[in-house]
């Protein structure tokens, strides 16, 4: 008896010297020592995502008249001449749209954040040839396509300091998920109608 | 599938299998005389050896006989095949593949038919070469090879993956044919491999970490943002599908596994994780699977998979022959636990039945439902809703039309119906 206790003291004991176990259900004693630590190069070679704050947009500039080469170069075979077009999904127009019976939803009447725009080029874009256009090609494709949908001036440049600042005309109107929304019932329904 | 007179051959991928006995439109593979079987076993060296020996006592062993108890069978092979008289097959679109439910049995989709979705292509990647980069706010950014996230203490668990745009056209009315062209975008697996919380324990996570970013190595560098409190319980990094590798289209060689949540979310061909404390905004989690109200606002970040339930036999594209004993067959789920009951209408949903619930009914898996009904030649509407453990019970159509409109494009679970004439010919209705 006395043995138990004293062996329920000593866990607990290292229970509170070892501390609370973290979220995920492990206390930091429990590794396994696998993997290496990467390296910041490691990191950086993959590290491309952006940040709606702007974070992790690379260096470099580019302005909607250089944007307006890079489009009709590199995207408008699938996004039609002035983005408006199609086949590919549609980067311009339908503003005001969204409530109706027929939304159209664009870079322009539906994109939450500008940033997501050059994230998205920069991992993805052009469909045939991912990654292969430069930081000063995505900013200015990214300012073209902002500027055809009416959310940017002809003559501003496009950086990591001006891109995350530009309002886009959505940005409010996302709401967390309600579900479940329909037949959530206290009790099972048994036969009915 | 068609040979060049527009007929149907067995299998393409298996030429010469089978002989003219059961397939009379194809130019049978002639059998190998003796003389030959032995000129070529004799050439063949080492392994063989067994082949070698019995070819010459061996009887036409691919072709199907009138009596196969009186001629020996084919030789054990490598990595089995179904049988030739077997045809079930994947729907295939350039960026997707639909799991043909009519055809499938139980709860197990075989990985050769697990639905597709990937919005660059499959990459072919060597698992030598593959690393997953655990890095942002963490202790220790980490880098692990297949290898070694193999050397974690394992664990499985079956789980259905549902991409959320499965049977979305429906919202616009009655636009699928087949049960397989509306619903095919899911499918159920025994997904094996290491929990999420045990690779993030080993960098360690520091304070704020409250989200992960997970991107694929796919052309697309698909990348979804996940809420760590909710998805660290159960998700899984999975190499493993039903027993053995991943297929290359399901993730090869690593894939998330967030069971319930859409399949978007269960990002494939995984390579990095990036701890970070608020959602990173991607593409997909907000131009894409976004869910539009009627009032011009959209739903973000809608994983979960509600309750839903379509009878798999008989349904859309097929006919019943003859009046009498039918047992219909379906298949339900629930992304938020188990499925706790079906019912079944043959009225259209006037009169409910409930259905037989076959084992096993497992959390967030595909559940096999039965009810046995005598056909009498008339017509008849028949539908089924699941109710699951948390009391959610399957909406009508106008129920889910009600609170959402017709514009959100995701999420459709509402009550299939299939009217079924009196020449027994089953069709897709909305009523």
């Amino acid at each position: 008896m006395f043995k138990r206790q004293s062996g329920f003291l000593l866990l607990l004991f290292v229970m509170l010297a070892v501390g609370p176990a973290d979220v995920w259900g492990a206390s930091k004693n429990d590794l396994f020592h696998l993997g290496h630590v990467a390296t910041p190069e490691e990191i950086q070679a993959w590290d491309i995502d952006v940040a709606p704050d702007g974070e992790g947009l690379p260096a470099g500039s580019g302005t909607v008249a250089e944007g307006e080469r890079v489009y009709a170069r590199h995207c408008a075979g699938c996004h039609g001449a002035t983005g408006a077009e199609g086949p590919s999904p549609k980067l311009v127009g339908g503003q005001w749209t969204l409530a109706s019976a027929h939304p159209v939803k664009t870079v322009g009447s539906y994109w939450p954040y500008a940033t997501t725009l050059f994230d998205y080029i920069y991992r993805a874009m052009p469909f045939v040839a991912p990654q292969s256009l430069t930081p000063h090609q995505v900013y200015a494709v990214t300012a073209w396509i902002l500027f055809q949908n009416g959310l940017l001036d002809k003559d501003t440049v496009l950086d990591r300091e001006t891109l995350p600042k530009v309002r886009m005309l959505h940005r409010a109107g996302f709401v967390p998920d309600p579900r479940p929304d329909v037949n959530q019932l206290g009790s099972i329904m048994i036969d009915q109608p | 599938m068609a040979d060049k007179n527009g007929k149907s051959t067995p299998d393409e991928r298996e030429p010469g299998v089978l002989s003219r006995d059961v397939s009379v439109t194809t130019r049978p593979k002639e059998p190998p005389t003796r003389r030959a079987f032995l000129t070529g076993a004799t050439s063949m060296l080492g392994v063989a050896a067994a082949h070698v020996l019995l070819a010459p006592f061996l009887g036409h062993a691919a072709d199907v006989q009138d009596d196969p108890t009186r001629v020996p069978g084919a030789l054990a092979t490598e990595y089995g095949r179904r049988s030739p008289f077997e045809r079930a097959k994947r729907l295939a679109r350039p960026q997707r593949s639909r799991t043909p439910l009519q055809d499938l049995h139980g709860i197990i989709t075989p990985s050769a038919l697990h639905f597709e979705r990937h919005h660059n292509g499959v990459p072919l990647i060597d698992p030598a070469k593959h690393r997953l980069l655990v890095h942002g706010l963490v202790e220790r950014p980490l880098l692990f090879t297949i290898a070694e996230l193999k050397r974690f203490p394992s664990t499985s668990r079956l789980a259905f993956v549902e991409c959320s745009g499965n049977s979305g056209k429906e919202w616009k009315g009655p636009k699928g044919k087949t049960v397989q062209e509306i619903y095919g975008l899911t499918s159920t697996s025994e997904w094996t491999g290491v929990r999420l919380s045990t690779v993030l324990a080993e960098a360690g996570l520091t304070p704020g970490a409250t989200w992960t970013l997970a991107e694929g190595s796919d052309a697309a560098t698909m990348t979804r943002s996940l809420p760590l409190d909710r998805i660290l319980d159960e998700a899984l990094l999975c190499y493993a599908q039903n027993g053995e590798p991943l297929r290359p289209e399901q993730g090869y060689p690593l894939r998330l596994l967030v069971p319930g949540y859409e399949g978007n979310a269960c990002i494939k061909w995984l390579r990095r994780l990036k701890l970070v404390s608020s959602p990173v905004m991607t593409r997909e989690e907000t131009s894409k699977y976004t869910d539009l109200m009627p009032d011009g606002t959209a739903r973000q970040f809608t994983f979960d998979m509600d309750a839903k339930s379509v009878i798999t036999a008989p349904s859309g594209g097929q006919r019943l022959k003859k009046t009498g004993y039918v047992e219909i067959r379906g298949l339900a789920w629930s992304g938020r636990g188990r499925v706790e009951k079906v019912e079944v209408s043959v009225d259209g949903g006037k009169n409910w039945q409930t259905a037989r619930l076959q084992a096993p009914i497992l959390p967030k898996c595909h559940t096999r439902f039965c009810l046995g009904w005598w056909w009498d030649g008339g017509e008849a509407v028949l539908q089924s809703r699941c109710i699951d453990e948390t009391g959610y019970r399957q909406p009508t159509r106008q129920e889910l039309v009600e609170v959402r409109g017709t514009n959100s494009y995701y999420h459709y679970n509402a009550i299939q119906s299939w009217q079924i004439d009196e020449e027994g010919n089953v069709s897709n209705v909305q009523v």
